[in-house]
């Protein structure tokens, strides 16, 4: 897939470098005649908008480090002295928290993206599992980032979800202990948080650019599911996928400005403007919205231990879904039982999601369970089972066939 | 068909069967109020937060610290619009300890405007010392720390409808939520039933009056009066740059739109000749 590798500069100096590391051509190849399928649809945008998110979220943070302070005592001043005092530093933390809530609404539109065009599928199994470790590891650099102003729900976040390994057997204990640096959530937690709240996004880097890589030896799948066939097929990169990109992502960051700039505290809970205090708990401890689904599987599941393997198996399962899933079809579109599933998986998610805002006690938490089942049920018997049970509907025979005009008046394409 | 029929027969029956099982919460209810701050064109009004930073200082400053503001915030832009002297003076009516001195000693001196608001108490063991057992908070982020749940689907439109002032509306219904208890519970010496309160039982006796604090510009010296300037107040207090902020923000979202727009037609223009 892979775009022409003769280019050759024409300015001797770049020639000179050329000759002795062939970068120019490598970000020509990749980036300028890289083919992609012509019939890319604006859900395939937000893998640029998300390599955008993380250079933001890397920038602001890289600042606000100059000014903050990682000491229990002093970690929550110096986020409020960043917001009172360093230059446009309201600005900065606003776009850095905010900017992990955009981050998350775009991770979660490019793997439902991924879901319903079936982009895990071979030969892209690497690509979507590489995927999941970047999902992984984002998680954990947000939950670790969301500790450091030590609020009230900084503190007792790291004290829930630290406690989760206690349920270990055995071990629990003493790997909790570890990972506190003492023998609750204190001064040393916060400091080892930080340091790895810093390595974190470098490490999301080197994965981002495997995930890539991947995506670029592979090629893009594309909404029909159908493999690339011809040159009529595809297109350069640049110009068509660059100027789509653009736009789709100033639209993203019209949006993304919007919170920043109108509601800077609408995804943020207020008890996180109270400075922690071990000993007031706060009366709901609610994760940020982007962890609530996988917070109510984790409190769905009456035994501690199995409600932690639950939380890591939700999470986990997605990376056998390349052999879970049975279709040889990839594409929704031609998958009329598959398309169903999914929308309802979709608003299972939204509602695990309304549930994890929500006290764990009574109804609650029974719905809670029925939707964690069928969290569970969707990927490990639903998605075996449709291949099998489901009959596809016909695929078109090329890409370019259902995109361009058909000189026959008769055929009708579907629209890409 | 017969498994996506049973599936979604299963998910709905379990949400609509379920459903009125779940409201049984002591819900309250908090007023909406309309602030000048609000919506994206929204500023302080100067004389309100003026008159909120004296009720502040008479009546609150008594128990509440507010340690995160300096006395030179007072003058800053988008601020309740002291001059340079009048928040000289201000700090100048604060002692602060400073120290040690060339002596080792710690001493004290007139305020300045780079010093801070002190806290009323030493520590905190002193604070609860004077009141029961209870801490006054400090104030200096208590509007963004304290909201209003909006529920559902309210809360989607909050996103359009930019309301961010649950704060201060809290607030204000808190300082205005003072009563008397239903039949039935019973408080204590210190305690005091509040409307708005999370459990109802405040340990904060009902602070305002009327007629307690005398305001020059002819504004009503009311409870509701004084409740209203203060949570503006103490807006600005944990939102010092506000203004700035929506200001910034609309010229950013144009901007925005403009460069979507242009980007939107070199999109069509280069993708046109693909057809």
């Amino acid at each position: 897939m892979s775009g022409d590798s003769d280019f050759q500069p024409k300015n001797p100096v770049l020639k000179w470098i050329e000759r002795r590391l062939p970068i120019l051509s490598f970000v020509n190849s990749s980036f300028v005649s890289y083919l992609v399928p012509r019939n890319l649809n604006y859900w395939w945008t937000f893998g640029g908008i998300l390599t955008v998110m993380l250079a933001v979220q890397i920038v602001t943070g890289i600042v606000l480090v100059m000014h903050y302070t990682p000491t229990s005592a002093e970690a929550f001043n110096s986020v409020e002295h960043i917001m009172r005092d360093v230059n446009y530093g309201w600005l900065l933390r606003y776009i850095h928290a905010n900017g992990a809530s955009m981050f998350f609404l775009a991770v979660y539109i490019h793997i439902f993206r991924g879901l319903y065009y079936g982009s895990y599928k071979e030969p892209r199994e690497i690509l979507w599992i590489l995927g999941v470790i970047i999902f992984v590891l984002m998680m954990a650099a947000a939950f670790m980032g969301y500790v450091l102003p030590w609020g009230q729900m900084s503190f007792w976040a790291a004290t829930v979800i630290t406690n989760l390994f206690t349920a270990i057997p055995l071990v629990g204990k003493a790997i909790t202990q570890w990972l506190w640096g003492g023998y609750a959530v204190d001064q040393p937690t916060l400091q080892r948080f930080f340091a790895l709240h810093y390595l974190l996004p470098f490490m999301i880097v080197g994965v981002v650019v495997l995930h890539i890589w991947a995506l670029h030896h592979v090629g893009q799948g594309n909404p029909t599911g159908i493999d690339v066939k011809s040159d009529r097929d595809t297109i350069p990169f640049t110009p068509y996928a660059t100027v789509k990109d653009n736009f789709a992502l100033i639209c993203f960051l019209i949006v993304f400005a919007w919170f920043v700039f109108y509601i800077p505290n609408y995804m943020g809970h207020p008890d996180n403007y109270i400075p922690a205090n071990p000993l007031q708990t706060p009366p709901h401890i609610v994760p940020e919205w982007y962890f609530l689904p996988f917070y109510a599987i984790l409190r769905a599941i009456p035994n501690k231990l199995m409600g932690v393997v639950a939380l890591f198996g939700s999470i986990g399962v997605l990376a056998f879904l390349p052999w879970l899933d049975t279709s040889k079809v990839r594409s929704a579109r031609f998958r009329p039982l598959y398309k169903q599933f999914f929308w309802v998986l979709v608003v299972v998610c939204i509602g695990l999601g309304y549930l994890g805002s929500k006290p764990a006690e009574g109804a609650y938490v029974i719905i809670a369970r029925i939707l964690t089942a069928y969290y569970f049920l969707h990927f490990l018997v639903i998605l075996p089972a449709l291949g099998y049970l489901e009959t596809p509907r016909p695929l078109p025979t090329s890409i370019s066939e259902p995109v361009l005009p058909r000189k026959s008046a008769a055929a009708v394409g579907r629209k890409g | 068909m017969f498994m996506r029929k049973t599936a979604l027969a299963i998910f709905a029956a379990s949400v609509l069967g379920a459903a009125p099982a779940v409201a049984a919460e002591d819900h309250i209810q908090i007023q909406r109020q309309s602030w000048s701050f609000a919506g994206p064109f929204g500023t302080f009004d100067r004389a309100q937060i003026q008159r909120g930073y004296r009720v502040y200082k008479d009546v609150c400053a008594a128990c509440h610290g507010m340690k995160l503001l300096a006395f030179r915030n007072l003058a800053q832009p988008g601020g309740p619009g002291f001059s340079e002297a009048q928040a000289r003076s201000v700090a100048a009516d604060y002692k602060i300890t400073d120290g040690p001195n060339d002596k080792g000693e710690m001493f004290e001196r007139p305020g300045r405007l780079s010093d801070y608001f002190p806290s009323p108490d030493p520590n905190e063991q002193a604070a609860r010392a004077r009141f029961n057992g209870s801490l006054p908070p400090d104030l200096s982020v208590i509007a963004k720390a304290r909201g209003v749940e909006s529920g559902l689907p309210r809360g989607l439109f909050d996103i359009i409808t930019q309301y961010q002032e649950g704060g201060p509306d809290y607030i204000f219904a808190y300082l205005t939520g003072y009563g008397t208890p239903p039949a039935g519970e019973k408080l204590t010496d210190t305690q005091f039933w509040n409307n708005a309160f999370p459990g109802h039982k405040t340990s904060m006796r009902p602070p305002l009056q009327n007629s307690q604090v005398d305001y020059t510009d002819g504004t009503p010296t009311t409870i509701e009066q004084y409740s209203r300037d203060v949570s503006a107040f103490l807006m600005w207090a944990a939102e010092p740059h506000l203004e700035a902020r929506k200001r910034i923000g609309f010229q950013a979202i144009i901007f925005l739109l403009v460069l979507g727009a242009l980007a939107y037609f070199t999109k069509k223009k280069v993708w046109a000749d693909l057809h």
